[in-house]
């Protein structure tokens, strides 16, 4: 084990590998194209705003349910039935919000922000002609492409983080906070509870990485960012339609969004997994097939705008 | 890959090697819907030139550029950049090249300099502890300095296009591909454009530059090549492609009608008067008896010159066409 001699460089720069601290390994990330990427990403206005109405899902309904029952009723009627899940809980203990704002954002809002993002992401630089800059830079198609699925996934991640930690501060500023009783009925610790949140949370960002890479493969497809991010959410739509005409059930197991919902089962006791893993294969057959079928267009086609 | 990688050759910057550094051979690109953009080009470009690439809009300029540059997959035929094919050897070849390709494209909500630093981050060849530094470098290169702050979509064109120059000269290049440089800027840009092409040159860089402006490619180049229709039409020194076409004798005189008729009969061809000026093409005597004729017949010769052929003469010599947008 020899370590470069500074003061001697090497005839060859592979030689000259210099000890790395936490600090310049940081600095190196951000100056990584995915680092870029992902700065890049996040000081868009339109992420930002994205990012903002996610957040403001949770608000709504959480002042809808203080206003609901500030005469001591409970909400929904009938004590549930009615609304998203776990929105009649709310009113005895604020992390149930986590768990409503989840459940009210997953069919749509999530899904949706994550295909204008993934759905923007080559088409939109097609569009803006930056895409041949930075081919000639030169980026690589591959390392681009994955670059940009990276950045997807880290949005996904973000977007699923950004309800959960909104509707926590809402649910802890307008409900008690304490143990809570499961689907099953026991009851647990309000740590352990956190800990089923952020587990939740994860699930939820997993359920989207389908999405994520439909609406990259799309993005391959068209110079045009707008068209892309419409026939994504177009895509998405369509999906939860035919997840609801009976008559095609045995086509439904295999829609993106046919498991959405199972992260309900971490709230159980013992947690039923089976529909959680089924959830997870499916996204991961999705990423796999849509993200082949966005490096094979990608990296073979001619890029004229 | 491993093996166009072995293959790199390891020259100076000079850039003075006999390898052409740009060299294609029946390069041909149909588009899908049977258009024949180029059609069997054979371009030398040899190292160290300032080489110009000549055509009318539609000519297959573009398409020729983004062929070399690996963004288009040629239907047949080769091109090899800096000695290697492309497009397999882009990773090798792509960070020697600056490029502006069909003017500039900027993130319209990004800092001029972080325009910058995103292409710089797309190299992975370029070092990120330096980057600030060649950021910083490539913005003064281009007069960018007091804007590099500003949001990118508050610049103008002329600041767009030098913010682009400044993006193909964040490195040291071997080759730098100009597609029109001068597209919107202001006579001084043009002009600070032309000194910096000739500064770059005089530094080892080959550059190739495309336009549609005759005088442009004239004023700086060493080297220029003609298309048309998506063929070559010529290629060569600038000085060999003007000489195919002649010169024109020119005689300034008030006596212009007594000055034709001694022309005349010294042989001088296709005589035009205009204003105090007789126009025609050089006898192949000396033009020193020509000058005694006009003086012994007593025309006031005012001056007696023999008018380099331009560029566009000898185009318009070689397409006997206009500058037209092809069909």
């Amino acid at each position: 084990m020899s370590r470069a001699d500074p003061s001697a460089p090497q005839g060859r720069g592979e030689l000259r590998e210099e000890p790395q601290t936490a600090r310049t390994r940081r600095t190196t990330f951000r100056a990584s194209l995915l680092g870029n990427e992902l700065l890049t990403t996040f000081r868009r206005w339109r992420t930002l705003a994205l990012l903002a109405v996610l957040a403001a899902v949770p608000v709504l309904v959480g002042i809808a349910v203080k206003v609901e029952t500030g005469d001591g009723s409970s909400a929904g009627p009938g004590g549930g039935g009615g609304g998203p899940a776990f929105l009649s809980q709310i009113t005895n203990n604020g992390l149930f919000l986590v768990f409503t704002a989840l459940a009210a954002t997953v069919p749509f809002f999530l899904p949706m922000a994550v295909g204008v993002v993934a759905g923007d992401a080559l088409a939109g630089e097609a569009n803006s002609g930056t895409l041949r800059y930075l081919l000639v830079a030169p980026a690589g198609r591959g390392r681009l492409l994955l670059t940009k699925y990276a950045t997807v996934v880290v949005f996904c991640v973000t977007a699923t983080l950004v309800v959960a930690v909104s509707a926590l501060t809402v649910g802890a500023l307008l409900f008690p906070l304490g143990d809570l009783t499961t689907i099953s009925g026991t009851r647990i610790g309000f740590a352990e509870g956190l800990g089923r949140a952020l587990l939740i949370a994860l699930a939820v960002a997993a359920s989207l990485i389908g999405v994520a890479a439909l609406g990259l493969f799309v993005s391959t497809l068209t110079g045009s960012g707008i068209a892309a991010m419409a026939t994504t959410v177009g895509l998405l739509i369509t999906v939860q339609i035919l997840d609801q005409i009976p008559q095609l059930h045995a086509l439904q197991p295999y829609l993106f969004s046919h498991y959405w919902l199972s992260f309900a089962d971490l709230m159980r006791e013992p947690v039923y997994w089976d529909d959680l893993t089924k959830n997870v294969e499916l996204q991961a057959l999705y990423a796999a097939v849509f993200g082949s079928a966005a490096w094979a267009r990608f990296t073979t086609k001619d890029i004229t705008a | 890959m491993g093996e166009v990688s072995a293959t790199e050759p390891e020259q100076g910057g000079t850039g003075a090697g006999d390898e052409p550094v740009i060299a294609t051979r029946a390069l041909t690109k149909r588009y899908r819907g049977g258009q024949l953009a180029v059609d069997g080009l054979d371009l030398t470009v040899p190292a160290g030139s300032v080489f110009g690439f000549l055509g009318p809009n539609g000519s297959g300029k573009t398409t020729t550029i983004r062929m070399l540059m690996g963004l288009i997959e040629p239907t047949s035929g080769t091109a090899r950049v800096l000695g290697q094919p492309m497009p397999r050897a882009t990773r090798a070849v792509l960070p020697h090249v600056g490029a502006l390709i069909e003017g500039p494209a900027l993130y319209g909500f990004l800092s001029g300099r972080d325009n910058l630093v995103r292409y710089d981050s797309a190299d992975p060849a370029a070092d990120p502890r330096t980057r600030r530094a060649r950021v910083a470098a490539a913005l003064d290169r281009v007069g960018l300095t007091a804007a590099a702050g500003k949001k990118a979509k508050a610049y103008s064109l002329g600041m767009k296009q030098r913010l682009g120059l400044a993006a193909a000269l964040l490195q040291p290049r071997r080759l730098l591909v100009l597609d029109e440089p001068t597209n919107g800027l202001d006579p001084q840009g043009m002009r600070e454009i032309r000194t910096l092409v000739r500064e770059l040159a005089s530094d080892g860089t080959t550059v190739f530059l495309s336009s549609h402006l005759l005088d442009e490619i004239e004023q700086v180049c060493t080297h220029a090549a003609v298309m048309a229709q998506g063929r070559l039409i010529t290629q060569g020194p600038v000085a060999e492609l003007s000489a195919g076409a002649r010169g024109r004798l020119a005689v300034t005189t008030p006596d212009t009608a007594e000055a034709a008729r001694v022309l005349k009969e010294q042989g001088v061809g296709d005589v035009v008067v205009t204003d105090d000026r007789v126009t025609g093409e050089p006898p192949d005597r000396d033009l020193a008896e020509v000058t005694a004729a006009l003086v012994t017949a007593g025309v006031r010769v005012r001056g007696l010159t023999v008018e380099r052929a331009s560029l566009e003469d000898a185009f318009v010599a070689l397409t006997g066409e206009g500058f037209d947008v092809a069909g």
